[in-house]
């Protein structure tokens, strides 16, 4: 074997670890204090987002008026959501339409809170629209109505959502 | 040499590890499930913030039965552990898997827990405590982590160095769905390790040829075949190497390497012609890959070897000129990572929108050539220390629109104050005169029900006698008194006159008395139902008068002592993400030169190679001339 590839051996004997040896280079110590050190401030930052929820929970939606609607999509559903349209006594709350990441959580079980807002104590009325597609291409756009009475503690809605066919409800209200 | 094989077990392991969040079949409680509906999609931060809250309340609960989290309970907290886990903290994440490895639970629970903890401690690299873990796993094991645990176990041995205790738990796992390429390829290692050179050989040889569609078993398949063919190569097996080196996937992640190996393999048997064919294919490759700058200098050698000067001038040429435009790359590179502008591109929104972001960065203008990078970025502190930068630089984005969102809600506290302030007095004037009359209304509702309550027990006509009633029996009872005092001529006749009077009225009190007490408890009936309304109005403007003050009282502590945690948080954000930013600048810098000390000597090396060859051409060509 020639000088040329006994160099050129060696050089990419001396290449595969190449990377590890530099990052190597870096005091393990140092590396590891500084991890503990993001880890400290992630749960800083953490217990700093908790608190902030719950002041603007006080501040912004008080327990009296306090309604929080929920969308879930029934098991085993493999319609494809587009959006949903929420109205609260005939006044638009929140639309929304899905990607496909959300999509995908609904689907593994995720429940999303799709609005927090104010209305005052008493009977109410909720307007549920969601607009998809069935697995064999149609369409479609269902609306239900349902009625809800607003105590002084906090509304929590839940919505579970299933794709129009036999047997399905299609959109349900439970109450939490 | 057995380095490469090594990190991508750990590769495999992490990615072979990585579970989701399972659906649960029945959800009670809505703020898991909004957990886990940002888990899903990856944001473990979110995920964090409302199962941490929501796990808080729970324990603070008098009734914890009572509550919709009691279903989920053990899922939320071996959650609460994963998402720590997959945000990286694993200090927490640890306290939390051990809290309910060490609470009284199910069998199957607490194995579970055990795992996730091992797993913990092995990325960490703790492997004594990672398998003190595993020892902890005894009875019922869920059925969907019961071949992860064994390939966990395998891993930790092998990280341990003790090859031989993983034989028999690499061997169960041949068959496995998801584990068999996986295993298969570290028990070749395992053997390799143990210096069972011929069984490392025969099971690498069996790995290097199972048959799947999953691109990672494809990878590790083509792993396996490399390294069993480098194995040979370097015991001067040429021959035997060839067919492990030619079963490497032309098109997979190990291919370049697979075809320079194969190249010196053919060179090493002094079979020149067969050499050119693999280099002259990865010679066209990526130019910023090690093994296609190699093979740009070992093609024009092969052509040399075989005498044919002219090519192997020309191929010497081609990489002259490539290598010195890579070290200029290179150069530009390290400069604008000194320049900051490395970690100004990491951090950018529309990169790391895209899986692929690393290689794109080189898209963007003034940034490094990441290609030189990528094998520094697969090193697991690489990646941890790259990971936190990016962490860093979300918590700052978040810190930052927390720190803007405290002056709208100053602004907010002081319009409800001075809208609500001044309406106060007032309405709080009125509302002591309500309370006054309600209360006077309490004590006559009172005063009724008692006399509702006594006429039950001992009947008195007069207390249901109407107020006309009331009024003559009061007149008469007054005229008695006045007539015991007069003397008249007409005393007798007034006296019977008034006594006539007093039992008439007594009459109509007696007879109709039962009919009076009815009519009174229906009164007094609809009098309840009416006190009910009246306290109901009175406890909502009791909460309104509550709601009005609450919803500008009692927010400047928490505002100004949340201001105050946010802007040292930034301080240590800022501060934090300097130190680590400039780690991974000196860590890249470092490879970059380094490679560019590698380009600069292939350089050199094509540059004499170079002239030698026109040399050789010239001579030869001058020979053919003379012939």
């Amino acid at each position: 074997m020639s000088r040329l590839i006994r160099t050129i051996t060696l050089l990419a004997i001396a290449a595969a670890p190449f990377a590890t040896a530099a990052a190597q280079d870096l005091s393990r110590d140092d590396m590891r204090s500084l991890d503990g050190q993001v880890q400290e401030i992630k749960s800083d930052v953490l217990s700093i987002a908790s608190e902030l929820s719950n002041l603007e929970e006080r501040l912004l939606y008080p327990s009296n008026t306090q309604v929080a609607v929920f969308v879930a999509i029934e098991d085993n559903e493999d319609f494809r959501l587009d959006a949903v349209k929420i109205e609260i006594d005939g006044e638009l709350a929140t639309h929304h339409i899905y990607s496909f990441k959300e999509l995908e959580a609904l689907q593994k079980g995720g429940v999303q809170r799709i609005y927090t807002g104010n209305v005052p104590t008493g009977d109410h009325q909720l307007s549920v629209t969601m607009i998809g597609k069935l697995r064999n291409g149609t369409e479609f756009n269902k609306t239900d109505q349902f009625s809800f009475a607003k105590g002084v503690e906090p509304k929590a809605l839940g919505i579970t959502l299933a794709g129009p066919g036999l047997g399905n409800n299609g959109i349900q209200l439970g109450d939490w | 040499m057995y380095r490469a094989p090594f990190s991508v077990i750990g590769l495999l392991l992490i990615a072979g590890l990585a579970t989701s969040p399972t659906r649960s079949d029945e959800l009670k409680d809505l703020y898991f499930g909004e957990a886990l509906y940002y888990a899903h999609q990856g944001y473990y931060f979110e995920a964090l913030e409302r199962l941490d809250t929501e796990v808080a309340q729970y324990a603070g609960l008098d009734e914890p039965e009572l509550d919709t989290l009691f279903y989920h309970i053990d899922d939320a907290e071996f959650s609460l552990g994963d998402f720590e886990l997959r945000y990286r903290m694993h200090h927490r994440a640890g306290r939390a898997i051990k809290a309910v490895l060490e609470g009284a639970v199910d069998e199957v629970v607490r194995n579970d827990a055990a795992y996730r903890l091992a797993r913990i401690h092995f990325q960490k690299g703790q492997m004594e405590d990672a398998l003190l873990a595993l020892e902890r796993i005894d009875g019922k094991i869920p059925e969907s982590i019961r071949e992860d645990i064994e390939f966990l176990r395998a891993n930790v041995y092998l990280a341990q160095e003790k090859p031989a205790e993983s034989f028999e738990v690499l061997k169960r796992l041949q068959g496995s769905k998801s584990f068999g390429g996986f295993a298969a390829y570290n028990l070749g290692i395992a053997y390799l390790q143990d210096g069972q050179r011929q069984q490392a050989i025969e099971q690498l040889d069996r790995a290097g040829q199972i048959s799947s569609d999953d691109p990672a078993e494809l990878a590790i398949r083509d792993k396996a075949n490399l390294v069993l063919g480098t194995i040979l190569l370097e015991d001067g097996e040429y021959g035997r190497a060839m067919p492990y080196l030619n079963r490497v996937r032309l098109d997979g992640p190990f291919s370049n390497q697979a075809l320079l190996s194969a190249g010196w393999a053919s060179l090493s048997a002094e079979d020149y012609q067969r050499a050119v064919v693999p280099w002259s294919i990865l010679a066209q490759r990526e130019v910023t890959d090690g093994a296609t700058q190699e093979a740009m200098l070992a093609l024009p050698y092969a052509y040399g070897k075989l005498d044919i000067h002219g090519r192997a001038a020309i191929h010497y040429g081609k990489a002259l000129d490539a290598f010195g435009t890579e070290v200029d790359k290179l150069n530009e590179s390290i400069e604008s990572i000194r320049e900051g502008l490395f970690l100004e591109a990491l951090v950018r929104e529309e990169i790391r929108k895209d899986k692929d972001w690393v290689i794109h960065l080189r898209s963007l203008p003034e940034t490094p050539e990441t290609y030189y990078l990528m094998e520094l970025l697969a090193t697991h502190d690489f990646q941890t220390g790259l990971q936190n930068y990016l962490d860093l630089a979300d918590l700052r984005k978040k810190l930052v629109s927390w720190e803007t969102s405290f002056d709208s809600f100053d602004d907010m506290v002081d319009i409800r104050h001075d809208h609500y302030e001044p309406l106060l007095p007032d309405v709080d004037a009125k509302f002591r005169e309500l309370d006054s009359r309600l209360r006077l209304r309490r004590e006559q509702h009172k005063m009724l029900v008692r006399r509702r309550d006594d006429l039950l027990t001992t009947p008195r006509p007069e207390f249901l006698a109407t107020p006309e009633e009331m009024a003559v029996l009061a007149r008469i009872e007054y005229i008695e008194e006045q007539l015991k005092d007069a003397s008249t001529p007409f005393e007798g006749a007034l006296v019977w006159r008034m006594q006539r009077l007093k039992g008439l009225l007594t009459w109509t009190l007696e007879t109709e008395y039962h009919a009076r007490l009815t009519e009174f408890e229906h009164n007094l009936g609809k009098l309840d139902a009416a006190m009910t309304v009246a306290q109901t109005q009175y406890d909502q403007f009791v909460r309104s008068r509550q709601a009005a003050t609450h919803s500008f009282e009692g927010y400047e502590t928490p505002i100004s002592r949340l201001r105050a945690r946010v802007s040292e948080a930034i301080q240590r954000v800022d501060l934090l993400m300097k130190r680590q930013g400039r780690q991974l600048e000196i860590v890249a810098i470092d490879e970059l030169m380094a490679r560019r000390g590698r380009l600069e000597g292939y350089r050199d090396k094509a540059r004499f190679a170079l002239a030698d060859s026109y040399d050789r051409a010239t001579q030869a060509q001058a020979r053919s001339e003379v012939q």
